[in-house]
Formats: structure tokens, sequence, C-alpha cells
């Protein structure tokens, strides 16, 4: 209030960030996740056992000798990108491809490479088998040779996907049906609210490994089982705040302005419940990464040889007798990443909820 | 020239412990370009009156009978018009605003936001002129410095200045009726006259009709033509407002009267109060409504209710006691 005069239009977000900037938890854990998202994007340049750009100098099979510049690390990056990430795949130079074996063709002295801080990729496996940290394998090695460390980066992939998709999923749903349920009330009340009721009694990992009975336990079936199952308690709050919002002056001077039912609800009345639901989504991602590893520990989640932290403690869980090694990094990854969309979550709440506003952070 | 015609106008909601007739036969009609105050004690019906206009009584609340004719087409019965047909009215032809002017505008957006999606959704217009259209109402309903303002979310506004944003929503699609129910309650005593003033500078400028609800006499005196008096559920008396304050007929219109310092009969000018409570609507006394407080009430009140009748010119009044023109 005191800044008013100088500053731009503050809305409910910007207010919110301000108060939620001031918690040192909530921003370390931010940051944190910042971190993770950036290790999960750039995987392809962070653990690689090809480099993320070099010179090397080819002779075709039809006798052409090229030496141009290849970026396989950032292509490999920039392909993840949905839509603009094919089509700068098969772009022309400089993002020309390197349809050859790096490893065969690099000759040292006559080409370059600037490798990746992890030079293995996580599927790469190798005679050093079961080796504990060391310089060169940094988590060291799992039973088949592959670099823990390069596999750990990959898990972050699978993890953060799992969280954020799944969680979109259940986002989705639940603000829909939740903020349908709260403003028409009645039998369409009654229906989602009986529907939410049955979809609460229902132990989701056991559901979910029922399910995968049936299904290929595929990440993406993975994803849309927790999403279509996890949307019940986004539902329920939006259904609560919006029932609560109906009744305000706005939505009556909304209708009195001439606005349809789905306006009133989607564009006057969703953007005031969201908060809560931010809350719980955030929540969500947090449970979703531990439904993930637990179901990979099973066996049941990422299929090997692919990676994820699941797998990766899977592996370790086999060794543990002989070599621990395996173990405390992958634990250390799961507690982080859930740990810290906890503290986040937590943190929203108290700059979100006008109960806990007034209490210093 | 009438612009909306209202006859019989009956509401009703169904609650679990029974039939509320919220609104009970009401009848009046509001002029074009005039100020009609619909008054009377907390709960008698005049909010409900007024959401019925607009088709916005929702369950359990229901319009069991009555017309309301806008410009005199029997098309146009804002009571029998289909959910859709009302949408095209809503904003448009008849803008409503409220008493909250703290609660009545959405805080995820701008000022500017708002006024610009109410031009939009009934004007076919671009964004930019809706742009300017809202500047220059803003600056119409005197909000200072309007280019900023614009962009500024509501709780960045103080309570008059939110209830002049309202205005100037309601007012930014130009319609013929602006229905304001008791838009200065919630405003401070110096606020509030800005605001009536406010609103008799642009009913002046634009013609517009409004329908002004209040239990504030000072504020009927301020700004009423016509004065329609409500009471449990029904209209007791009719009047322009001239008329009505010179000679009030109905012991109730009379009590309220002596509740208004500057008008009343008390000497030490001490607000006298109606003995008694609003009835309970779930329990309507029989005959009269107003029986159990009344002073000047004989048996007869008790068995028969009392239909409006015509005492005093263009004055109706709904009681069988007392008998024509002024007689103290
Ligand atoms: N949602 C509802 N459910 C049941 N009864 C209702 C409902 N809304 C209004 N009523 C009934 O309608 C009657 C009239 O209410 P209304 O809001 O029109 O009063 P009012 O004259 O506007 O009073 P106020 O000056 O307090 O605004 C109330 O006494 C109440 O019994
Ligand atoms: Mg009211």
């Amino acid at each position: 209030m005191t800044e008013k005069g100088n500053e731009k239009s503050t809305g409910f977000w910007r207010t919110a960030w301000k108060r939620y900037r001031k918690s040192r938890m909530g921003m370390l854990a931010l940051a944190f996740l910042g971190l993770l998202a950036a290790i999960a994007f750039f995987a392809p340049m962070i653990a690689n056992d090809e480099p993320i750009v070099c010179r090397m100098e080819y002779t075709s099979a039809d006798g052409a000798t090229t030496n141009e510049l290849y970026f396989p690390g950032l292509q490999e990056t920039l392909r993840q990108l949905p839509w603009i990430g094919p089509a700068l795949f098969s772009a022309p130079p400089p993002f020309s491809r390197m349809d050859f074996k790096f490893k065969k063709h690099f000759k040292p002295g006559r080409d370059w490479a600037i490798m990746p801080p992890v030079p293995f990729s996580p599927l790469e496996t190798s005679e050093d088998r079961i080796q504990g940290y060391s310089g060169r394998h940094w988590l060291g090695t799992d039973e088949l040779g592959r670099d823990v460390m390069a596999r750990l980066i990959y898990g972050t992939q699978v993890s953060m996907r799992v969280g954020f998709i799944s969680m979109g999923i259940a986002a989705l749903i639940g603000l829909c049906l939740g903020a349908i349920a709260g403003y028409f009330g009645g039998w369409v009340d009654m229906i989602i609210s009986r529907v939410i009721e049955i979809f609460m009694c229902f132990p989701v990992f056991f559901l979910i490994l029922a399910v995968l009975a049936w299904f290929p336990p595929r990440i993406e079936n993975i994803m849309i089982i927790i999403g279509l199952t996890r949307w019940v308690g986004i539902a329920r709050l939006t259904r609560g705040e919006i029932l609560r919002l109906r009744e305000l002056e706005y939505t009556a001077a909304a209708r009195a302005l001439g606005a349809g039912p789905f306006r009133i609800v989607f564009r006057h009345l969703l953007p005031n419940a969201l908060a809560p639901a931010m809350v719980s989504i955030t929540f969500g991602i947090a449970g979703a990464i531990l439904v993930e590893s637990g179901l990979s520990w099973l066996g049941f989640g990422v299929q090997a040889p692919n990676p994820s932290w699941g797998n990766i403690l899977r592996d370790g869980y086999g060794l543990m007798a002989t070599t621990p090694h395996m173990i405390p990094p992958a634990c250390a990854a799961i507690f982080l990443a859930v740990l810290c969309f906890n503290l986040v979550g937590d943190t929203l709440r108290d700059v979100i909820d006008p109960r806990t506003r007034g209490r210093g952070t | 020239m009438t612009l909306l015609d209202i006859r019989n106008l009956s509401v009703e909601f169904h609650t679990e412990e029974g039939i509320v007739r919220a609104v009970d036969e009401v009848s009046f009609d509001i002029p074009r370009g005039k100020t009609v105050c619909l008054v009377g004690e907390s709960g008698c019906g005049k909010s409900v009156s007024a959401y019925s206009l607009l088709g916005l009584v929702s369950p359990p609340g229901r319009v069991v009978g009555g017309k309301a004719i806008l410009h005199g087409t029997p098309r146009l019965d804002l009571l029998k018009l289909p959910e859709k047909g009302l949408r095209s009215i809503r904003g448009n032809r008849i803008s409503m605003i409220f008493q909250e002017p703290m609660t009545s505008l959405n805080p995820v957006f701008t000022i500017g936001d708002q006024i610009i999606e109410a031009i939009l959704s009934h004007q076919a217009m671009n964004k930019f002129e809706a742009r300017e259209k809202t500047i220059s109402m803003l600056e119409q309903v005197k909000i200072p410095a309007p280019e900023q303002r614009v962009d500024e979310y509501p709780h960045q506004l103080s309570g008059g200045m939110r209830q002049r944003a309202l205005i100037a929503m309601a007012l930014a699609t130009e319609p013929d009726l602006l229905i304001a129910d008791e838009p200065t309650t919630a405003l401070d005593v110096t606020i509030q006259a800005q605001i009536l003033e406010l609103l008799k500078e642009l009913q002046a400028d634009t013609g517009l009709s409004v329908l002004f609800i209040t239990h504030d006499l000072g504020v009927v005196a301020e700004i009423a033509d016509e004065v329609v008096v409500m009471y449990a559920s029904r209209v007791v008396e009719k009047a322009a407002a001239r008329e009505l304050f010179a000679n009030p007929l109905h012991p109730y219109t009379r009590g309220l009267f002596g509740s208004l310092p500057s008008l009343g009969g008390n000497a030490d000018g001490r607000l006298k109060t109606i003995e008694g409570s609003v009835p309970d609507p779930l329990a309507f006394p029989t005959g009269c409504k107003f029986w159990p407080r009344c002073e000047l009430a004989v048996d007869g009140c008790r068995e028969t209710e009392p239909e409006l009748r015509t005492l005093a010119a263009d004055h109706p009044v709904a009681c069988d006691v007392i008998e024509g023109g002024a007689d103290d």
C-alpha cells in the first residue's frame, strides 16, 4: 500500500509473488526446482557420449570429404521441444546432422570436440562394471557398466515429465469438473460429487498396478493414470471455492451484464479460484514423482534399459549387499525433489491463504 | 412515456420451511428519463423485484406471475423472455449496479478489462475503440486520470471510485434503464452525495431512466421523481415524490417519514421508529400485513387485505382505514 503511488498495476498473482519472494525457504526450494527443470531439459548437453559441439572431418562411402561443425548434443536438446524441435533437427547447416558414429571417426589432433561434463550416455554399457565413485564415473557405474550420474540426470527428465504432465491432466479435469459442479449445483453437482467420492475410495497406487497389468507399462500410460486419478483433490477445492465466489456480487454483476454461464464460470470465477488449486497441484506433483519412483522400483514403471530414479534404486538395491553406492544418490534425488515441491506448495499456501497472510515469513 | 410497465409481478421462494412470497402482485411503471425510487424496510422484497426484471432470481426463487413490458412492446415481456433474449437485454438495454462496490468488481481483472468486456459483449467495436470508449466513460463519471485508472485493479480504488467505475461500466452500453440496488448504502455521506449528484447529471445528459432502490428517505428526497413504497412483499403506496412528501397517506409511509428527522413531526428531532418489526415472510399476518404495527388498525384490518385505491389524484394507497386527502 505504501508504494502504491509509483507502482504499476498489481494483480493478485503479482502481489502473491511479492510475498512469496520474502520466504527464504520457498525461494530456495523454487530455485532448486528450477535447477532440476534445467537439468531435465538440458540433459543431452550434460550427460552424453556425443559432444555438445565438434568439428569433424569425414569421408563418406562415396569418397566425398567434408569438414563441418556439428552440434549433436545441442540438437538432441532442441529436438525435445514440441513442434519446432523436429523441424530444427532436419534443418540444413549450421544444424547439419552427424549421420556417422562420432566415436569411430573422431581423430584427436585433426578434429576437436567439446564434450558434456558427464561424457557418458545413460544407456551406454562398458567394461567398468560396479565401480564406486571416481573422477571418471562421479557416482560410479552399475552392473552393466553404465554411468550412474548420466542415468540420474536422465531420471530427472522422467520425474519432471511425470510430475508436470500427469498433474497437468489432473488440473485440467479437476478445475473443469470442480468449477462446473460448484457453479451449476443441483444434479450436475450431485453427479460430479459422487464421482469424486468414488475416486476418493480408490487406492491410487494399487489401481495403477491393476491397470498396468492390462496396459503396457509405458511412461505415457503411467502419466495418464496418475492424471485420471489425482484430479479429485483439485476438483473438491475448486468446487468449494466456486461455491463461495458464486455468491459474491461480481457474479451477479457479470450476470447482470449479460454474460452466459460458461463465460461466468471459466472467465470470471475460475481465475479467482485458482489459488487453492495451485497449492494442491504443487503437492500433487510431489505425489506423482513418488508414485512413479515407487512403480519403477517395483518394476512396473519406466522399463529397463531406460533410466528413472526408481529404476536406479532398483538396480542399486540388487547390489546393496556388495556395494551400496547407487542408493544414496537416487534416494537424495527423490527426497530433494519431493521435499522442494512440498516446500513450494507450503509457501504458496501461506502466501495465498488470507488467514495466514498477515503473519510474517 | 412509459419505458417499463410492471404488472402484478409475483415471486416465490420454495424453501424447506415453506413457500415465501417475496414479491406479491407488485405493479408500477418506470417513465422514460425519470427516477423511480423503491423504498421499504429490509426484507420487503425490493431487491427480489429488481432482480426478477432481469431474470436474475435463481432457484429456489421463481417468478410466478406478472408482466414487465419494455418499450410498450408486448413481445418484450422481461418475465417471459427466454434466457438468451434476456442476455442481450442485460447490460445492454438494462444495466444494474449493486450495493457493495467492494465486491461487485472482479479482483483479478483491471477496471478497464471489465468495462471493455461489457462493451464488447454488446456492441460491435474493436478493442481499441472499446478502450477509448472506456476511458471516456471513466472521464464522464469524473474519475480523475482515467488513462491511468483504466489499467488499475479494483483494490487500488477507493469505494467511491469503484462505484463510479461500476456506473461507468453500467452506462458504457448506453442502456435505457439503470437499476441501482442501494448503490450508496456502503459509502460515507459525502461520497454518497457526490454519487447521487453524478447520477442526476448523467440522467440529464442521456435521458436515462433509473430504478433506485433504497431505504434512506434522505436519498429519496434527493433523487426521486416517483416513489413506490413496499411493505411485506406488497406495494402499499405510490405517488410522485413531491406529492408523497407533502401528503403521505399510508400509516406505514407516515411512520417512515416520522423516522426522518428533517421531515418528521417530532419536535425534539429524535428519530421516530415504527413499533414492532418486519413480519416473518413465512407467517404473514392475515388481512393487512401492517396491522400488528399500525396505530390506526381496526378489527376489519385483520380480515381483508386492502387493495390499492386512489384517494388523491395519481396517488394509490393500500389502506382501508384512512380517508381521502390530507386530514392532519
Ligand atoms: N435465496 C432466497 N431464499 C429464500 N428466500 C429468499 C431468498 N432471497 C430472498 N428471499 C426472501 O425474499 C424476501 C425479500 O428479500 P429482498 O432481498 O428483496 O429484500 P430487500 O427489500 O432488498 O431488503 P434489503 O433492504 O435488506 O436489501 C426476504 O425477506 C426473504 O425472505
Ligand atoms: Mg436488497
